[in-house]
């Protein structure tokens, strides 16, 4: 794996918290990341789009733990190397990850589940006889708050709308405190009101974690306003505000031009 | 906890109820004058004894497929573990009594020629040991197990397939004179159990309530582990266990203690079994015995309390019945009940009688109905 001098040196730099260079993810010799470079800052908001089978998903898949790159760098805050840990090694050290397709417990309530996340690492004795500590208790409280689903704590997940049961995954990712969330398409499937949420969501989370989005809606994007990252056969194509990405002329062809 | 919207007295007042039910068998038994109608011969005992044990298994079965979707078809194999290590005291406490009436060797052994008893019988003429056995058996080799069979990641129908090989081999062990155990006849001709005649109605109506008591008891158990975190944590493992593991969950943990603690409840089970039923053979280890404590789960309505314990009374009322009069026809209507439940009635009855209640809007919540997975997911376990 090629170290690059210039990783430990950006690395100084507290306000990143994670690092891509040069990730080459290969499937049967097609490149589905092509030396891939990506910085986020801390607390940074950043929306990734890119046309179907830009790679988007197998970034994500880089940054959890679920694919090894061939090549590449991917460095965690204090320049912990991603590629060292396992999956479970790198949900602990707080990076959470909302999939494309929803994965809730339909059988368990609202508030059950997000029970259950704060649970994680829970001893089985612990699991049979203790209860939620009060600031866990404290976190799920708000957190209903925050995802809006305060008033639907005791319905059973699967009885949710679709747009709640994605909130409600994004609430699991939260009470785990994460310091970097990934949503991987939040708004897919979504209808308008929905999407309009799930932007005011994000927005309030804004700040108080870095948040990766990956997302095709555009109009969802512009309602971000963040900084946008634009996928291409596995590369990075172009980067900046939403404005002068929407105007940008390469970008306009590969992605813009045919939604 | 303040995920529970029920009142807490509920699970009081469901094992209340089951309390007072198991009571009206020694009523009718001791109580009700001997020329009424509702009069119960003492040669009914021991039959709602056996209906009682089976009840027990099937509760453990329960635990392990309804709550966490591992599908045992071996768990006969605990409950026969836990009667054979009660059968063993109980042929120790025939002592000179036997045919052969030798003082220490059960007569099997005197008939094979054995000269001596195989170390693996020492202290089984002690209850308290042969009880310690009845536990640490059954639970250590589910430990083992359920350690390699979920550490390698088995589960779904591969898991049911190995539970199955389990049971079969103990199965032919069992049968080989060699192991001594009694071979193909088993263990049998017990006289007495901590000294009371074994066969008096006042020990067959002791052992009855004792069984109740474990039923009470497994119950309990099961109705403390559903309001735990526990209980969550296994119905997440068995609608997702990747997605469990990924919130942080030890999921080989939880399955492996659930999976070992059916696993003594099926043990305790056999262990009151053997002494009302008067024998203990190597059929109970066969694997067709095992499928049909699925089945009585299945019927009485997974994941469910009183679920379990409504389908092993039924299938085996049922089968009491329908062997005595036409016997050529159980296996068919076993199987063709099998078939309908899991078409037409994928709750049980546990269900169907939750449907109705929700109907009639006696219950907020329709708790079970239609909680039970679809027929493809029972194949995936
Ligand atoms: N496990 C795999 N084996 C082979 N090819 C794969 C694998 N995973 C992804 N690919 C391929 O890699 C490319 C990038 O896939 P990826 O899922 O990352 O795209 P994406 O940008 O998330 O697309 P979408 O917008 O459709 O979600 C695609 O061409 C895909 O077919
Ligand atoms: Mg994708």
């Amino acid at each position: 794996m090629a170290e690059h001098a210039p990783a430990a040196g950006r690395l100084l730099d507290p306000h990143i918290l994670l690092y891509l260079d040069g990730v080459t993810v290969s499937f049967d010799g097609f490149k589905a990341l092509d030396s891939l470079s990506l910085v986020l800052e801390e607390g940074e908001l950043r929306t990734v789009i890119g046309p179907n089978g830009a790679g988007k998903t197998t970034m994500m898949d880089v940054i959890t733990g679920k694919t090894r790159p061939d090549a590449g760098v991917v460095l965690f805050k204090g320049g912990v190397d991603l590629l060292r840990l396992d999956e479970t090694g790198i949900a602990r050290l707080g990076i959470g990850r909302k999939f494309q397709r929803p994965a809730v417990f339909d059988r368990l309530t609202v508030q059950e589940n997000l029970e259950l996340a704060t649970q994680g690492g829970w001893s089985v004795r612990r699991l049979i006889a203790g209860r939620l500590d009060a600031q866990s208790a404290e976190r799920i409280e708000h957190t209903l708050e925050t995802i809006g689903l305060a008033e639907l704590r005791h319905e059973e997940a699967g009885r949710l709308a679709h747009g709640q049961r994605q909130w409600l995954e994004i609430g699991m990712l939260l009470v785990q405190q994460p310091r970097l969330v990934l949503l991987d398409e939040p708004v897919a499937g979504m209808s308008d009101a929905e999407t309009a949420k799930t932007a005011e969501l994000i927005l309030r989370l804004k700040g108080r974690h870095t948040i990766l989005v990956v997302e095709h809606d555009m109009h969802f994007v512009r309602t971000l306003g963040a900084k946008v990252t634009v996928l291409h056969e596995g590369k990075v194509l172009a980067e900046g505000p939403v404005e002068a990405i929407q105007s940008d002329p390469a970008v306009v062809e590969v992605y813009l031009g045919r939604s | 906890m303040t995920a529970s919207p029920r009142g807490p007295s509920r699970p009081a007042l469901l094992l209340f109820a089951v309390g007072v039910a198991i009571l009206l068998v020694p009523i009718c038994n001791r109580l009700v004058p001997e020329d009424s109608a509702f009069h119960l011969e003492d040669r009914f005992v021991p039959l709602f004894g056996k209906y009682l044990a089976y009840a027990v298994l099937a509760v453990s079965l329960d635990l392990v497929w309804g709550r966490a979707g591992i599908l045992s078809l071996g768990h006969g194999a605990f409950f026969a573990l836990g009667g054979y290590a009660m059968g063993m005291y109980l042929m120790r406490q025939i002592g000179p009594r036997g045919v052969y009436a030798h003082p220490i060797l059960p007569d099997f052994m005197v008939f094979l020629n054995w000269q001596e008893l195989p170390w693996y019988w020492y202290g089984f003429d002690r209850f308290w040991f042969a009880m310690f056995m009845v536990v640490v058996v059954p639970g250590t080799l589910a430990f083992l197990f359920g350690w390699l069979a979920f550490r390698s990641r088995v589960s779904g129908v591969y898991l049911s397939i190995i539970t199955q090989a389990l049971t079969f081999a103990l199965m032919l062990a069992f049968f080989r004179n060699e192991m001594g155990f009694g071979g193909n006849n088993g263990l049998t001709d017990f006289k007495d159990i901590l000294g009371f005649p074994i066969a008096s109605p006042d020990t067959r109506l002791a052992l009855y309530l004792a069984t109740g008591a474990l039923l009470l008891l497994a119950l309990a158990v099961a109705i403390q582990l559903r309001r735990a975190p526990l209980g969550r944590l296994l119905v997440a493992i068995r609608d997702g266990e990747a997605r469990a593991r990924f919130l942080g969950h030890d999921t080989l943990r939880a399955k492996l203690f659930v999976w070992t603690l059916s696993a003594v409840l099926a043990g305790l089970a056999g262990a009151l079994y053997v002494p009302q039923v008067g024998i203990i053979n190597p059929s109970e280890f066969s694997p067709a015995a095992s499928i049909e404590i699925a089945i009585w789960v299945a019927v009485g309505g997974r994941d469910t309390v009183l679920g379990p314990v409504l389908g092993a009374l039924l299938v085996n009322g049922m089968k009491t019945w329908l062997t005595g009069t036409l016997p050529e026809l159980w296996l068919f209507v076993l199987g063709g009940l099998f078939v309908l439940v899991t078409l037409a009635f994928p709750g049980g009855l546990a269900g169907i009688a939750g449907t109705f209640a929700h109907r009639i809007g006696r219950t907020p919540r329709p708790g079970t109905a239609g909680l039970a997975p679809s027929p493809a997911e029972v194949a995936r376990g």
